[in-house]
């Protein structure tokens, strides 16, 4: 099943001054890479670098603008993922190509060029998954499935093409540290076979595990080429991020006594046949205090911030309290008017429309609240937009936003300042409680750490801050109390100073009642 | 060679002022090689449908009379699409306000006094309003597709109609004509500018249409109403109902059919048939794609369909087609509509495709 | 007696193979993810076409090839529309609809009241002679054979093949089906003809075997039935086919009461149909867990591929 080992030690892959242009907007500039057989190769790079769009060209799902890309020393031209595939170049993207109401087994069928039937796909595929570690059903839909599991098809069905290169992008995002560490024998697996991994990360502690090379890109350029192992984390985040990132200050700061955010014993049925029911959700969040509360993708964090934004409502009225008041059955504009703001996860299409102007999505989350500075005229509510426009403006200037006009359509605003835009939308009322999903998903770093300052400073004015976030770093790096979330259940929040890595892992694979089996699994 | 298209940075200014123009003039191509193989002469016979209606007076009153029921239907079927409701019903609801509305002269054509017009009105916006409640609870409570059920009901209406107007609603001194009692003065709408044809329904339209431009540009509930129609999520966000907006929007969009529906009758038909509408409820979907779901857009629009009207019965008489021909400019025009409308969002070019790969 | 309701089930399963025809189609269009409601306008444009293309031939099989290539032509304006130029797909089906009624009215203008050019049955050997089951089954037109080995065809291809799988897995998620190199408006573009080719051979079936005349608006919304029969029937052909047959038996039942001289008026008997559609339509809405697992995710939604 291993292909035989390269009769010279050429490399596998080269590529030379590889661009990607989108319109105006360089994605990927003079891009030169080289991956030895046999390797673990990491591609390093904050969200916006350029990862995916280099290796969607790679997998000939884009066309390069310019550059020429090597196969063994032979220029090609991948013009589809067939031909990659044909070449021997496998993918795992980010944002799985799955069909939910379709079976494992007709998923990895349908990645495949040749025409086998469903039952030996599903045999080749249930013993490829055995072989690897990485158990599936075939016969399962994979509506039905979790993330981690999703994940294995995409890896499987790869495997089954027989390729020499396989590119991951950003595999751990959505895995528990646990299926981290069977990903990471999968790997080693791959390399004892003579097959290649190009890794794409912006995790370093992970890179400078597994990872035998390293190429940084930053702003769609190379600026270094290195071995990850001899570098350590702060040269390789210089070259990742360039100029030294603002750390996070100001953060000692004591919690006060009132509470000013709390669930009671919330219950929440599934919504929808695949969503996650929220099962006696209790928590207490202080005034001064940030709680983070960490899971991975699709264990109710959603459904947990619909709950308490409002979006959805619940039976018991005191379920979920705001500052003192039973808001369970209350809506969002009667929440935000008691003093509390929320930022979902989405940015396009929740939290902010993308056709809509910045000034309209001011509109958007605080006509209520702001009522009697936007809205004119009395009962016919006319919106005075010279005001709202200020206010934009007001936000732009305060959170360092930087974008083209002077009240450009939200789309036009890159992740990270769309991002640093919401959430300063909700600090320019200076709320008392706060509650973010997911703060700094897909945003550059500079962003990021602009947004978890803000949320600690807003915190140190004492407000009370719950954070819902996959990013772990982020969470050690600006909570006081951390809590987990696992299949809609919610862990006793402990202090961040006695929480590790290993304890928050045990509690993502499930919480009361296995914790003493995963701890005997471990050791 | 392939066709490709790109999203546009931002919607062009350009081209969403050209676009209706590039589409009314690919229409009249169209237009003029459909009666080219017809065996017409196509120069002649686009004079006879678009030109030649407008050359008097009378004319240009009945350009309003036809335009009246489409702008009034079309503003209201505006606010329904921008909210993503999609009431392919309007048809239905004009009948029924009209069949509402006609209540009193019908039933009681002794009473005459000057509140008979004002309350036929008023019932006309509430039959039609409550026609166009039942796919509204259909689809906020049982979630059922609004396009099938608010369609279905248009043919129960025309049944509903031809019943009653061959049946309890035939004028016993009518030579047993399918029709009702003619109206009496007191219940017929009155015209602008006398003796012309045109009557107060037009200034009722241009009132809907300004007004309905106001409340989407200018205030929060225009607002909520665009939100909802691009995400429900970032609606509900918001705080913003999309349950209660089904509601808002087919009862909005059936009242204001539903008055057209009894304006038209009164004011124009003056009793009741078996049939009141040559098709406005859909013509008037035409109208407000093309008016670009803009309520003073929708004016200019809606006197460009009603030109389409007048020209296939010119076109009936001076050429001898079918009257059919005005469904088909219609049609090509909000087909051509659409394609432009792609210029706006899109830009366009031909890609040569690319070599296969090479492998060792 | 067993002649009378041979002669009713007869005439049910006349009325049901147009909307059998024109569902089925739709199903394929839709499975792979188009949205179209033109199936009216397509139908009608067939029936006219069938009827002239049978007056001018003199062949009735003649007319419903001719059906059949007027539904798939019809269809592809909207195909272009929808999937190459991104247009709404409720707003196009509907120009299509109103469009095709009004081309039909204007070109079927000197057909009215034409004696038309009827396809007579056709008896299957051998099978047509087993007493009942034989007239039921194997005495039809040949259109009627074809509807029926449609259903079985489109399940087997859907269910049972791998490029049927590709359609079904390119309607559910179009975007993972492009990144896995799946042809999506390929695919989609021969989708949409099928439809618009089947819902041409329904319009044909009304003019040359239904009531073997033309008149406007002969198809009487026949088109949105089809529709609202694709949601009836969860997007499963064999489904579909029982709803076209119960809803042919609720048109032919108010059609029979009325011959019957029962005293409900005729409009009231004429609107069962359409109420019944609504009223299906509410009941299979229902059960959202049926709805979620079978609607086709992409449904209605534009396509625009990175490049």
């Amino acid at each position: 099943m291993a292909p035989s080992p390269p009769a010279s030690q050429d490399a596998l892959l080269k590529v030379e001054g590889l661009s990607k242009v989108f319109g105006s907007f360089k994605a990927c500039d003079n891009i030169d890479i080289s991956i030895e057989p046999g390797e673990i190769h990491a591609l390093l790079g904050e969200n916006g670098a350029g990862k995916s769009t280099l290796v969607k060209m790679l997998f000939g799902v884009l066309e390069p603008t310019a550059g020429t890309i090597y196969w063994r020393n032979q220029p090609v031209v991948i013009a589809s993922p067939g031909e990659a595939r044909r070449i021997g170049i496998g993918m795992v993207f980010q944002h799985f190509s799955l069909f939910e109401a379709l079976t494992v087994a007709e998923n990895i069928a349908l990645s495949l060029d040749r025409s086998v039937s469903i039952d030996r796909i599903a045999d080749e595929a249930a013993r490829l998954s055995r072989e690897y570690g990485l158990p599936l059903d075939p016969r399962a839909h994979v509506a039905d499935l979790s993330v981690g599991e999703r994940q294995r098809i995409e890896i499987v069905r790869t495997l089954l093409q027989n390729p020499e290169l396989v590119i991951l992008d950003e595999p751990t995002s959505v895995l528990t540290p646990q299926e981290a560490d069977r990903l990471f024998e999968t790997l080693d697996k791959l390399r004892s076979e003579g097959r290649s991994v190009l890794y794409i990360s912006h995790r370093l502690e992970e890179v400078r595990r597994i990872c035998d090379r390293a190429t940084v890109l930053r702003h769609g350029k190379v600026t270094g080429a290195c071995d990850p192992r001899q570098e350590t984390s702060g040269s390789l985040a210089r070259m990742m991020v360039g100029s030294e990132v603002q750390g996070i200050h100001d953060k000692d700061f004591t919690p006060r006594d009132e509470v000013l955010l709390e669930a009671r014993g919330l219950d929440a049925p599934a919504r929808s046949p695949f969503a996650v029911s929220l099962k006696s959700i209790g928590l207490k969040v202080h005034a001064g205090e940030i709680v983070a509360i960490a899971g991975v993708a699709g264990n109710g964090q959603s459904e947990l911030f619909d709950v308490l934004s409002g979006e959805v409502t619940v039976p018991r009225k005191d379920a979920v309290r705001i500052a003192n008041h039973d808001v369970g059955q209350a809506g969002i504009s009667a929440r935000r008017l008691l003093g509390a703001s929320f930022v979902p996860e989405e940015r396009n299409g929740h939290a902010a429309v993308g056709d809509l102007p910045l000034s309209e999505n001011v509109i958007l989350a605080r006509h209520r609240s702001d009522a009697k500075a936007y809205l004119g005229l009395g009962m016919l509510k006319v919106l005075k937009r010279s005001v709202v426009r200020r206010t934009a403006a007001r936000i732009c200037e305060e959170m360092d936003v930087r974008k083209s006009g002077e009240d450009p359509a939200a789309s036009a605003l890159s992740g990270g300042n769309l991002q640093k835009f919401i959430v300063g939308r909700e600090l320019d009322r200076q709320p008392r409680v706060l509650v973010v999903n997911q703060p700094t998903w897909g945003v550059d770093a500079g962003a990021a750490s602009r947004i978890r300052q803000a949320l600690i400073d807003r915190a140190r004015a004492g407000a009370a801050v719950l954070v819902i976030s996959q990013d772990l770093d982020e969470i050690f790096e600006i909570a006081t109390r951390i809590a987990v979330i696992s299949e809609g259940r919610l862990s006793e929040p402990e202090s961040a100073t006695s929480m590790t890595r290993e304890r928050i892992g045990l509690l993502m694979g499930g919480i009361h009642g296995d914790e003493q089996a995963d701890l005997a699994h471990a050791s | 060679m392939r066709l490709d298209i790109e999203k546009r940075a931002a919607p062009s200014r350009l081209f969403t002022v050209l676009s209706p123009f590039i589409a009314l003039v690919l229409t009249l191509i169209a237009g003029g090689i459909m009666f080219a193989a017809l065996g017409k002469n196509p120069f002649y016979a686009l004079y006879a449908f678009f030109i030649q209606p407008l050359n008097s007076v009378w004319a240009l009153n009945q350009l309003a009379v036809k335009s009246t029921p489409l702008i009034l239907i079309a503003v209201g079927l505006s606010v329904c699409f921008r909210s993503k409701n999609w009431n392919i019903g309007a048809e239905g609801q004009f009948i029924a306000g009209a069949m509402m509305g006609s209540i009193l002269p019908i039933m009681m054509p002794g009473w005459t006094s000057p509140l008979v017009l004002p309350i036929m009105l008023v019932l006309g916006m509430v039959g039609g309003a409550l026609y166009g409640l039942v796919p509204a609870i259909l689809k906020a409570e049982f979630n059922t597709n609004e396009i099938l059920s608010s369609l279905m009901l248009v043919y129960v209406a025309q049944l509903f109609l031809d019943w009653a107007v061959r049946g309890p609603w035939r004028d016993p001194q009518g030579f047993n004509f399918p029709q009702s009692i003619t109206f009496p003065d007191d219940a017929i709408l009155p015209s602008v500018f006398p003796p012309g044809a045109a009557h107060w329904g037009a200034v009722f339209a241009v009132i809907a249409a300004v007004a309905t431009w106001f409340v989407m540009r200018r205030t929060l509930k225009g607002f909520e109403i665009n939100v909802l129609g691009e995400s429900e999520r970032a609606g509900r966000f918001a705080g913003f109902s999309s349950r209660r907006m089904i509601y808002f929007a087919f009862l909005f969009s059936g009242a204001l059919a539903g008055l057209a529906g009894i304006c038209e009758v009164s004011g124009a038909i003056q009793q009741m048939r078996p049939v009141i509408s040559p098709g406005y409820g859909f013509t008037a979907i035409i109208v407000a794609f093309l008016g670009r779901l803009d309520p003073l857009s929708i004016i200019v629009a809606g006197l460009v369909l009603g030109l389409t009207y007048l020209g296939g019965e010119a076109a009936q008489i001076s050429i001898g087609l079918s009257d059919k021909v005005s469904s088909v400019f219609q049609g090509l025009l909000l087909f051509f509509v659409l394609g432009c409308d792609t210029l706006i969002h899109y830009r366009i070019r031909l890609a040569v495709r690319r070599p296969q790969g090479e492998v060792s | 007696m067993t002649h009378l309701i041979l002669a009713t089930l007869l005439t049910v399963m006349t009325a049901a193979t147009p909307l059998l025809l024109a569902a089925t189609g739709e199903l394929v269009a839709e499975r792979s993810g188009v949205l179209n409601l033109g199936v009216e306008g397509m139908m009608v444009v067939g029936a006219v076409t069938a009827f002239i293309g049978a007056q001018w031939s003199g062949s009735p099989y003649v007319g419903a090839l001719f059906g059949i290539a007027a539904g798939a032509v019809f269809s592809l304006a909207f195909a272009f529309l929808t999937l190459t130029l991104v247009a709404n797909q409720v707003a196009t089906g509907l120009s299509l609809t109103i469009l095709g009624l009004g081309l039909s009215g204007m070109i079927g203008n000197g057909y009215v009241g034409t004696p038309g050019i009827e396809m007579n049955a056709v008896a299957i050997p051998g099978l047509a002679d087993i007493p009942v089951i034989g007239t039921l089954l194997f005495r039809h037109d040949v259109i009627f054979y074809v509807s029926i080995l449609l259903v079985v065809g489109v399940h087997w291809f859907l269910f049972h093949t791998r490029a049927g799988l590709q359609l079904r897995s390119i309607g559910d998620n179009h975007v993972s089906a492009h990144a896995l190199g799946m042809p999506v408006l390929r695919v989609r573009y021969l989708a949409v003809m099928f439809g618009g080719a089947c819902a041409g051979l329904a319009g044909a079936q009304l003019s040359l075997v239904y009531t073997p005349q033309w008149t406007e608006n002969m198809t009487a919304g026949r088109g949105w039935i089809a529709l609202a029969l694709v949601v009836f029937g969860s997007w499963r052909p064999v489904r579909v086919l029982i709803g076209a047959y119960l809803f042919g038996a609720v048109s032919i039942g108010a059609f029979n009461a009325q011959a019957f001289g029962v005293a409900i008026p005729s409009q009231f008997l004429s609107s069962l149909p359409y109420l019944a559609t609504v009223v299906v339509l509410v009941l299979i809405s229902q059960n959202r867990r049926l709805t979620l697992m079978n609607t086709p995710a992409c449904l209605g939604r534009p396509f625009v591929p990175d490049r």
